[in-house]
């Protein structure tokens, strides 16, 4: 795994992506503070953290797009797979490089309040909510890495990752607000949840290429879906924008930003990168039994 | 060294590889032969773990390689048919890493390294970028690659293909030498190729094994009938009547060419035997002999007759699952 890890890392390092990421946080993390802290005086540092997620936006796609899918193009997967080395080993030190990436300007931007702190005459940064903050943001860009890491593996076009991911990012970052148009009727809910079912029966028959399946699974679904939207009618009120809600990935870092520590949301951040992960492990493995 | 039972591939309705067995002994070279779309390429992916079997079973030295993959895939290097190299990073770089993603431990590191570019003669090349190496270098990277950890049983898949004639003639010696110390396993489906090189073939066509041996048994077991070509000083009249009296003569065709007559002679057996029998014939009816030799049926006719039903184009043979990749 280490193996792994290194190469990754080598290969993130020696390309201009993982640079063109860094520069871009720290550009915008200089911006941000120069504005907050320098010219207004501001002392809540989790607001230029806050700011800065919209960094990973351009910067997740940057960093993951090669990860699998360069691989697949040049045909170096053989080797992957041809290793005595399991695919969860692969995938975890692949990630963990990515992570590695991902952090080295966090370390940086977290010199910002201790630099502030030692120069500031007037009031200081709390440093606590500062780096609890930082470390939410670490989270999040931990389970925002796993996210781009699969959509690599689904891809074998590197620009295809890169573009797939910034939608898949955007959505994420606009989530609440799409979710906010959603209105709480129990019919809207019920056929919000019809067209996610069709769409995962959708998936599922394009990646086991088993039609009747795939067909037979949605229509189960559909129909008990339809059997508890009879039982339970009133519970459907407003439930498919609280489900959408849940998944804007962005909006767990809110807490972090009101200098609040929520274990919920590392938990969440580590969940999500848990499933993204095994997903990813998933989709290596599904193309060693291709039919 | 290496089992395989019953092993099919299916993609879809296509079948790549249908109902393939065969033992792989070690310290020999084999050769995989068979004509494009084979299935040669799909059925060292399964060997070496890359791709799944639809049905049927393959042990590397009693390891099964779906249900103790790390343990199999430890005792095989494997060059697919494109070499797997990063172009960024430079050889040593490179066998570095997969060295080490081998488990190769520290200490042997840079011995294990040596070596592998002592054999393939990549140490010449060592600090350069992948990147910028030719063909045939990049060919040699990718057995070194192979070689690392040194396993017991090396696959190449169409190692020489699209190297120049001198690189072909390196890389054919190189895998001579590898065949000393460990087993190998090549496909081709270039027949002289495998004549040069292997030990023993294994001939497939239409996802089967056709045929089994080394080459000799493979000439002899299909072959079953000799040519013979004589000139004899004598008359056709006179030749054909000693000739056709021997026993195990199929047929005999004449041409008489001033004093002389060419004869081509085919006969069942192909054992020294029938030399003798056709010369006291000739003798005995004191016709002098001015020529004779024998031609047995050569590989080729034997993998052109295994091949022949069929020999129109089949579907391109399907890769491991790859859509829409370039076609090597």
């Amino acid at each position: 795994m280490t193996a792994i890890y290194e190469r990754e890392l080598d290969s993130q390092l020696n390309g201009l992506t993982g640079y063109i990421y860094g520069a871009l946080m720290l550009l915008f993390g200089g911006i941000y503070v120069m504005v907050c802290h320098l010219e207004q005086g501001a002392t809540d540092f989790t607001y230029v953290l806050y700011s800065l997620t919209f960094i990973y936006l351009i910067g997740i796609p940057l960093l993951t797009m090669r990860s699998v899918a360069e691989e697949r193009h040049q045909k170096t997967d053989q080797l992957l797979y041809s290793l005595p080395l399991s695919m969860t080993k692969i995938v975890l030190g692949k990630y963990l490089a990515l992570v590695t990436v991902m952090a080295m300007p966090l370390v940086l931007l977290g010199l910002y309040p201790l630099l502030i702190n030692a120069l500031t005459t007037s009031g200081a940064i709390p440093l606590k909510a500062a780096y609890g903050a930082l470390t939410g943001f670490f989270f999040l860009g931990m389970a925002l890495t796993a996210i781009g890491l699969f959509i690599s593996s689904l891809m074998e076009n590197v620009g295809l990752a890169a573009g797939a991911c910034f939608v898949v990012m955007l959505l994420l970052y606009f989530l609440t607000s799409l979710a906010g148009y959603i209105t709480d009727a129990a019919a809207v809910s019920l056929a919000g949840f019809a067209v996610c079912t069709a769409l995962f029966g959708l998936i599922l028959w394009r990646l086991t290429r088993n039609g009747p399946f795939a067909l037979a699974l949605t229509v189960v679904l559909e129909a008990a879906l339809g059997v508890c939207f009879a039982l339970f009618h009133s519970r459907f009120e407003g439930l498919f924008a609280d489900v959408v809600g849940q998944l804007a990935v962005f909006d767990r870092f809110d807490s972090f930003s009101y200098g609040i520590f929520d274990i919920r949301s590392v938990v969440y951040f580590l969940s999500v990168a848990g499933l993204f992960l095994f997903l990813t492990v998933q989709t290596m493995e599904r193309r060693r039994w291709a039919s | 060294m290496i089992e395989v039972r019953h092993l099919t591939k299916r993609y879809g309705r296509y079948t790549a590889v249908e109902d393939l067995s065969f033992t792989v002994q070690s310290g020999a070279v084999y050769g995989f032969l068979g004509p494009n779309g084979a299935g040669k390429t799909t059925t060292m992916n399964i060997l070496t773990g890359c791709l799944a079997a639809t049905e049927g079973q393959v042990t590397i030295d009693g390891h099964d390689i779906f249900d103790e993959p790390t343990k199999a895939k430890g005792l095989i290097g494997y060059l697919p048919e494109q070499p797997p190299l990063y172009m960024g990073m430079t050889v040593r770089e490179y066998l570095t890493f997969v060295a080490r993603a081998k488990g190769v431990k520290t200490r042997q590191l840079d011995g294990q390294l040596e070596r592998a570019m002592a054999v393939t003669g990549t140490a010449d090349v060592a600090d350069r970028l992948i990147r910028n190496l030719s063909k045939g270098y990049r060919q040699r990277v990718g057995i070194a690659q192979a070689l690392l950890a040194d396993p017991a049983v090396i696959i190449l898949d169409e190692p020489t293909v699209g190297l120049d004639p001198l690189q072909i003639v390196e890389i054919r010696q190189l895998i001579r030498s590898l065949g000393r110390e460990h087993t190998v396993i090549l496909s081709s489906h270039i027949l002289s190729e495998v004549q040069a090189v292997c030990d023993r073939i294994l001939l497939i066509h239409k996802g089967r094994l056709v045929a089994d041996g080394t080459a000799e048994e493979l000439e002899r077991r299909f072959a079953g009938k000799v040519t013979y070509r004589l000139t004899v000083k004598a008359d056709a009249v006179h030749a054909r009547q000693a000739l056709e009296a021997v026993e195990g003569v199929l047929d005999v065709q004449t041409k008489t060419d001033g004093g002389r007559t060419r004869i081509e002679l085919t006969a069942s057996d192909a054992g020294p035997a029938m030399d003798e029998r056709l010369s006291f014939a000739l003798s005995d009816g004191r016709i002098p002999v001015l020529r004779m030799e024998r031609e047995q049926a050569s590989l080729e006719d034997v993998f052109l007759a295994l091949t022949a039903e069929g020999s129109q184009e089949r579907p391109m043979e399907k890769k491991s699952g790859r859509k829409g990749g370039k076609k090597p």
